[in-house]
């Protein structure tokens, strides 16, 4: 299309944005894959990168606790498990926020495609499992642009099981969300927040309407149809 | 904005607020050392002191990595830390709770840094607000004074470099501070803030702190049931008893 320049999507913020940022600044595209652990997150996004690389778009990768700023001590205080909910959902959202600053909003300004490995949406869930308030959530994430597309891979907590403990013998810590205390056993724990979660995903999607992905499938059916939708998406332009 | 007080806790939270070189902290350790001088039970907690987070604000401070909202965030985590761990059981314990800088301090620095009001509110809405607020205004030439007399070299952050105000720390902190000064006036009224002469000599006002205090809480309930209790092996009855039972099992 010729006047394409011209016809830049109308990006907005959740809230208010960021201080000093206008919208319309930002170019490229944000796309958002959000599911559990096991649900095969890093190998759609790594396959989506080798696509999108090959066939000419420059892309970017963000993910939860990968900032400069806090990553390692929330690392440390995760390790310890020590902090309140109220400190660790603002430490997590002062990593997002690094992120955002440093690296979403500017690669996106420069026209790149960013695919985030989780984003808001898995913050927001973990919290209100854990009883804060949604109003409280929604203003602290105010911050952050709407993506383009996001894709929520869901798979049975029961498949999740399977696959996690094929990949590592164990259940982790926080995935099993232990420290809510649903029970002594990390297993029906496991089973017990993971279901707690997706039913929190399904209800965050009727407000973000994001695009849920049957993740029970073969990976490579799923890779089909993330190409088939992220393409079209491209395609807009 | 809920007080504690009227949020049923047994204890209170005092806090002081006002600009660098207001005295505040001062006037906050004088009230401090008379409190545990009467036996009462008393927490002092400072702003940024969070054991956790420190590490994280301070390489941000260092590096030169914050931005506004990464400012306010890391901040609003720190003080969280200090509200959940420290203060909100120490309230309940009946503990009057002593806070050098508090929500305040967010709200007015944060905004200057160009973040929105309701935002950063929305971020604290957690807290309580204290059951006595003390705002240590000084004209904005006193506490200039003050501080730049005694330690001339200014932080990045603390001259509010990182608003580009001016190129040179000392006129950026001058303006930094007196934008922040026009936010805590604006919200006196709002917080029900004592607004206190901090122009005036330090012994004077802490008469004046020591009586506010005194006139605001019973002062009588806050104290230690004393002394403490000694550990069971070390009361001089668990040791007889127990050489009985010794004497009993021979």
């Amino acid at each position: 299309m010729k006047n394409s320049e011209t016809q830049k999507t109308c990006r907005r913020f959740y809230g208010h944005g960021i201080p000093n940022i206008k919208p319309e600044d930002i170019a490229g595209k944000l796309i958002v894959v959000e599911g559990a652990d096991g649900s095969g997150r890093s190998t759609q996004i790594a396959r989506l990168v080798e696509w999108l690389e090959t066939t000419g778009h420059a892309t970017v990768q963000v993910g939860l606790k990968r900032s400069t700023l806090v990553s390692s001590e929330l690392e440390k205080a995760q390790n310890g498990n020590i902090l309140s909910r109220t400190t660790l959902s603002l430490f997590y959202a002062t990593d997002f926020a690094d992120q955002l600053e440093n690296i979403i909003l500017p690669a996106l300004k420069a026209g790149f495609i960013v695919l985030a490995d989780r984003y808001i949406y898995t913050l927001m869930a973990r919290d209100i499992v854990r009883g804060m308030d949604e109003k409280w959530l929604k203003n602290l994430y105010g911050i952050a642009p709407e993506p383009d597309a996001v894709f929520y891979l869901s798979v049975e907590p029961e498949e999740l099981v399977q696959r996690n403990l094929s990949k590592n013998a164990t259940l982790d810590y926080w995935e099993s969300g232990m420290d809510l205390g649903l029970s002594r056993d990390v297993f029906d724990c496991f089973l017990k927040y993971q279901t707690a979660m997706q039913d929190t995903f399904l209800k965050l999607q009727k407000t973000y309407g994001f695009n849920i992905i049957d993740a029970n499938r073969p990976m490579d059916s799923i890779t089909k149809e993330l190409r088939k939708k992220i393409g079209a998406l491209l395609d807009e332009e | 904005m809920k007080t504690f007080a009227e949020l049923n806790f047994p204890g209170r939270l005092i806090a002081v607020e006002g600009l660098d070189g207001s005295g505040k902290s001062t006037q906050i350790y004088l009230l401090k050392r008379w409190l545990e001088a009467e036996g009462i039970k008393v927490y002092f907690s400072e702003w940024n002191s969070s054991e956790l987070v420190k590490s994280a604000t301070s390489k941000g401070k260092k590096r030169e990595l914050l931005t506004p909202t990464t400012f306010s965030l890391i901040h609003a985590t720190d003080f969280a830390d200090r509200y959940e761990r420290h203060l909100v059981p120490l309230l309940r314990a009946g503990y009057i709770v002593l806070c050098d800088r508090y929500v305040f301090t967010a709200f007015a620095r944060d905004v200057t840094r160009g973040c929105p009001p309701e935002w950063v509110r929305g971020l604290y809405s957690f807290a309580a607000q204290p059951d006595l607020t003390m705002f240590f205004k000084t004209d904005l030439e006193v506490s200039l004074n003050r501080i730049l007399e005694g330690r001339p070299k200014l932080k990045f952050f603390e001259a509010g470099m990182d608003l580009h105000l001016s190129t040179d720390p000392y006129e950026s902190f001058r303006i930094f501070q007196g934008r922040i000064l026009e936010q805590y006036v604006a919200m006196s009224g709002e917080f029900d803030f004592v607004v206190m002469d901090a122009n005036q000599h330090v012994e004077k006002q802490q008469v004046l702190v020591r009586k506010l205090v005194a006139e605001k809480l019973d002062l009588k309930k806050f104290k230690r049931r004393s002394p403490l209790p000694l550990p069971p092996s070390f009361r001089p009855e668990d040791k007889m008893k127990e050489n009985e039972e010794d004497l009993a099992a021979v």
